[in-house]
């Protein structure tokens, strides 16, 4: 099994049927997002782009071509396993490879080539598997033909197809003849109680190269002639370069070029430890511009005063100026947050004449190639991206800087350059999950009965900074309310505003997006509203959520897992939060002590997950783990915060994240499902914070109104 | 030149003598197995053993390695320890994006070298520098118990 090799669009031409006699599948991607609607109906006749996802070599070998960036969530393996479901594959025989940007690898619930939001299994869960399917149908009935049966005497099995009296042939042999019929559009797909592979939790594709330092990462490509470039960044966000005195860096021996750009300025040199020592010998004066004096303080108090006034209705049911016996208020607040992932943000580009290449760990192919066309003036289809391991994504790497920066350098210099940021520069990168302020109003009659809940919403829009839209509809930013604007809970009066808030800092997608801090606050709340109504919360809970079987349905199944309600050790205290996002349902209980240094130490966590069918219980559970790895970390210790436009953190020693020893244990029960996939990347970050804050309420009676903790 | 053991061969390198392993095993050697994660001894990604110590490469020059025995994650495949941690990886699928995988594993192979039977406080102690974003801590201790359980089989 081997995964990730660079395709180009050209080798990936050249090796298809035409020049191997390999069997190519190409396929229509049904279009199934409001954008691609919207693009398809502009265009008439593009509803359907043709496409190539599947290739079986003459060998027996089948090639599962995959558009998605395999981030470390599994997607690899999650697309090579639907599609070799259908083809009724022999598993061993199947390896992986990255696909070149194409318009067929587009992501069905994007649009555009890139991954994210959870939308790998739910955009192609079906795409896939009709891919293999049509195979399947196209191989079995170039065998009947041979074998002058009815291609319903055929069945296959392990990259075999068996007909009558013990005739039998391997895919390889099939394949020539195969190629020439044409491609069923509507393959009959299995029925999921025969699934072998699907639901099953075979081990990773990717896992072999993961162990023995062969993976190939961007930071691993090497071209010829390549030069390692390492920039000085601009200190505050719009700041413009006055002066650079880069004498001292070009006197150090082995510095090559000192490139200017807009962005800032880059030293290039024959590997990374010249290029940092000559970039440290920079002198750049640089004019701050207005944001010069930003302070996380006046970002704070600019979100909560936002709070005070009425904003853009979001929400609004019933009528919440009713009168009610008892009235309960809490300001939430989170700050801004990096992603760190593990690998510093790289990228290598190539500018030739007439062309450029691209090689970046990036979670938007498709997008990125059209910004290096943009900035080197070439067509789209003169710019290739390859798409190389990424160390860690969440969002970060959808981002374009880096793509911008080393494409720039490359012009510049007239060579392949890899830019590679330090961990400093990736920590000062400027794409942040923003800070963002909830005000939370809520009513109870006299029984104790919600009757009430007024949510204002303070933070900068997403959908503007990440150029998704320019002006908001109707006021309201979706990714500053998920998971409040549309949270399940049946307050018969309720009311959601939202005030957008722009300090200046660029919000970015961060690991589950607004439900990062929204789950957070409203969980955390309604806890407080349980506890005033002297209910406890997973009962509070299920009483509002009579209509909602699928998030009553974790809620119980975390509860009784946990044994809700049953003694703990001495010190220990439990706390619980729902969420539902990207299509899917999760509950999870935290258990926690508190330290004596009044630090929390969450001892375990137990999970319910309810993601509709599932692909792999395996990369389910480590998704799961990984989320509330990430949450927990963020909830612990992590905070990125400003002064003089400057973000004050740095590097691991002062931005800490959560070690194996402060690493909870964590159980995952899934619930049993024949509803359409969910997303499973995210859905579990969510509710980890609230239902550790929610424990931690428990312990000491406090209540954590802002992170980190 | 400055002249090593890597991986049992003898490599001379012509960096500058302030030039971290790091940097030479990947840009010069082109050992990229090692990993950059922070370059200030904070993540453990960059974990190679030097005479067998782990030992962070970002922040240990070439000068200090000089004459000295270097181990990386590409000779990990030739030892006992090594192949028993890199099977126990796969059997229970640790990895997610996988950066930090190598300096995981590096360490580990260092705990169970001089401690074949850690327990979880040895494998905190041992393994508490090393970070993972992707959070497979459970998995690694999992794996690490694993992996000695099958070398002292
Ligand atoms: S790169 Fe050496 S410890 Fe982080
Ligand atoms: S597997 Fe991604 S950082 Fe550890």
């Amino acid at each position: 099994m081997s995964t990730n090799s660079y395709t180009t669009r050209r080798d990936f031409l050249k090796g298809s049927a035409a020049a191997t006699g390999a069997l190519v599948i190409g396929f229509t991607l049904p279009m199934t997002s409001r954008f691609a609607q919207a693009a398809a109906a502009a265009t008439p006749g593009a509803g359907f782009a043709p496409n190539a996802f599947l290739r079986i070599a003459a060998s027996g070998q089948v090639t599962v071509i995959c558009g998605l960036s395999e981030m470390g969530q599994g997607v690899h393996m999650g697309i090579a396993s639907l599609v070799a479901e259908e083809l009724d594959a022999d598993w061993k025989s199947v390896q992986l490879e990255q696909a070149p940007v194409d318009k067929a690898y587009n992501n069905p619930l994007f649009g555009m080539q890139a991954t994210g939001g959870s939308t790998a299994i739910r955009g192609h869960y079906e795409p896939m598997r009709k891919a293999g399917a049509a195979a399947r149908e196209m191989l079995v009935a170039a065998a009947a033909t041979q074998w002058g049966v009815g291609a319903d005497r055929c069945r296959t099995q392990d990259g075999r197809v068996m007909g009558p009296d013990g005739k039998s042939a391997g895919y390889g042999e099939l394949v020539a003849a195969a190629s020439k019929l044409p491609v069923p559009q509507n393959p009959t797909l299995k029925d999921p109680g025969d699934f072998r592979i699907l639901g099953k939790g075979l081990t990773r594709i990717d896992t072999p190269s993961k162990v023995n330092g062969s993976a190939g990462f961007g930071i691993d490509v090497k071209v010829p002639g390549l030069l390692t470039a390492v920039m000085v960044h601009a200190p505050v966000p719009g700041a413009k370069i006055v002066s650079v005195d880069d004498a001292a860096a070009k006197a150090i021996p082995g510095v090559k070029q000192v490139v200017q750009i807009p962005q800032g300025v880059a030293v290039l040199a024959d590997g990374y430890w010249t290029a940092l020592k000559g970039r440290d010998a920079l002198v750049v004066k640089w004019d701050d511009g207005p944001l010069g004096s930003l302070s996380s303080e006046g970002i704070s108090k600019l979100l909560i005063d936002a709070t005070t006034k009425p904003g853009a209705v979001a929400r609004n049911e019933g009528d919440v100026s009713v009168a009610v016996a008892k009235t309960i208020e809490a300001v939430y607040e989170a700050p801004y947050l990096a992603h760190a992932c593990m690998e510093p943000m790289n990228c290598t580009a190539w500018v030739r004449a007439g062309e450029a290449e691209v090689w970046a760990p990036t979670q938007g192919p498709g997008p990125h190639q059209g910004i290096v066309a943009q900035l080197t003036g070439l067509p789209p289809e003169k710019v290739q991206v390859h798409t190389t391991y990424l160390g860690g994504g969440f969002g970060r790497r959808f981002a374009p800087d880096f793509i911008i920066a080393s494409t720039l350098i490359s012009k510049a210099a007239g060579a392949p350059v890899k830019l590679v940021y330090t961990r400093e520069d990736d920590m000062r990168g400027w794409y942040y999950r923003p800070a963002s302020v909830t005000r939370f109003t809520a009513g109870l009659d006299k029984d104790g009965n919600p009757v009430s809940l007024t949510a204002r919403v303070a933070s900068p829009a997403l959908s503007i900074a990440a150029g998704f839209a320019t002006e908001l509809p109707k006021g309201i930013d979706e990714a500053a309310v998920e998971g409040i604007g549309d949270m399940l809970y049946a307050f018969p009066n309720l009311r959601v505003e939202y005030a957008r808030v722009e300090p200046g800092i660029p919000p970015w997608f961060w690991r589950s997006v607004g439900h990062s801090q929204n789950v957070y606050f409203i969980e955390a709340f309604i806890d407080e509203v349980a506890a005033a109504a002297g209910k406890d919360p997973v009962e509070f809970r299920r009483s509002l959520l009579s209509k909602q079987p699928r998030l009553r349905g974790v809620l119980d199944l975390a509860a009784q897992k946990v044994g809700w309600g049953s003694p703990l050790p001495q010190g220990v205290h439990r706390g619980v939060a729902i969420t539902t996002c990207f299509g899917s349902f999760v509950a999870q209980v935290a258990e926690v002590a508190m330290g004596a240094n009044g630090k929390p130490r969450v001892q375990r966590i137990v999970a319910a997950v309810d993601c509709g069918r599932t692909v792999n219980p395996d990369v389910i559970h480590r998704q799961v783990e990984g989320a509330i790895a990430y949450g927990l970390s963020a909830a612990m210790y992590e905070k990125i915060t400003f002064k003089n436009g400057r973000v004050e953190q740095s590097n691991f020693n002062d931005y800490p994240m959560l070690r194996i020893d402060e690493m909870p244990k964590v159980e995952v029960h899934i619930v049993p499902s024949t509803e359409a996939p969910g997303g499973i990347g995210e859905p579990g970050l969510p509710a980890a914070t609230p239902a550790v804050i929610n424990a931690i309420f428990a312990a000491t009676g406090k209540r954590v109104r802002t992170l980190p903790i | 030149m400055i002249s090593l053991s890597l991986n049992g061969k003898t490599v001379q390198l012509s960096a500058t003598p302030d030039t971290p392993l790091l940097w030479a095993l990947r840009d010069e050697l082109g050992y990229t197995g090692t990993k950059f994660g922070c370059g200030i001894a904070a993540c453990g990604s960059c974990t190679v053993h030097v005479d067998g110590k782990p030992t962070r490469a970002c922040v240990t020059t070439i000068e200090a390695v000089a004459g000295k025995q270097v181990t990386t994650i590409e000779a990990m495949d030739s030892n006992h320890i090594g192949q028993a941690l890199q099977a126990a990886w796969i059997r229970n699928d640790v990895p997610q994006c996988g950066y930090c995988q190598s300096g995981q594993i590096m360490s580990a192979a260092a705990l169970l070298a001089r401690n074949p039977k850690p327990n979880d406080a040895d494998i905190d102690e041992a393994m508490r520098r090393n970070l993972c974003r992707c959070g497979t801590y459970n998995r690694i201790r999992a794996a690490i118990k694993d992996a000695a359980a099958t070398l002292s089989a």
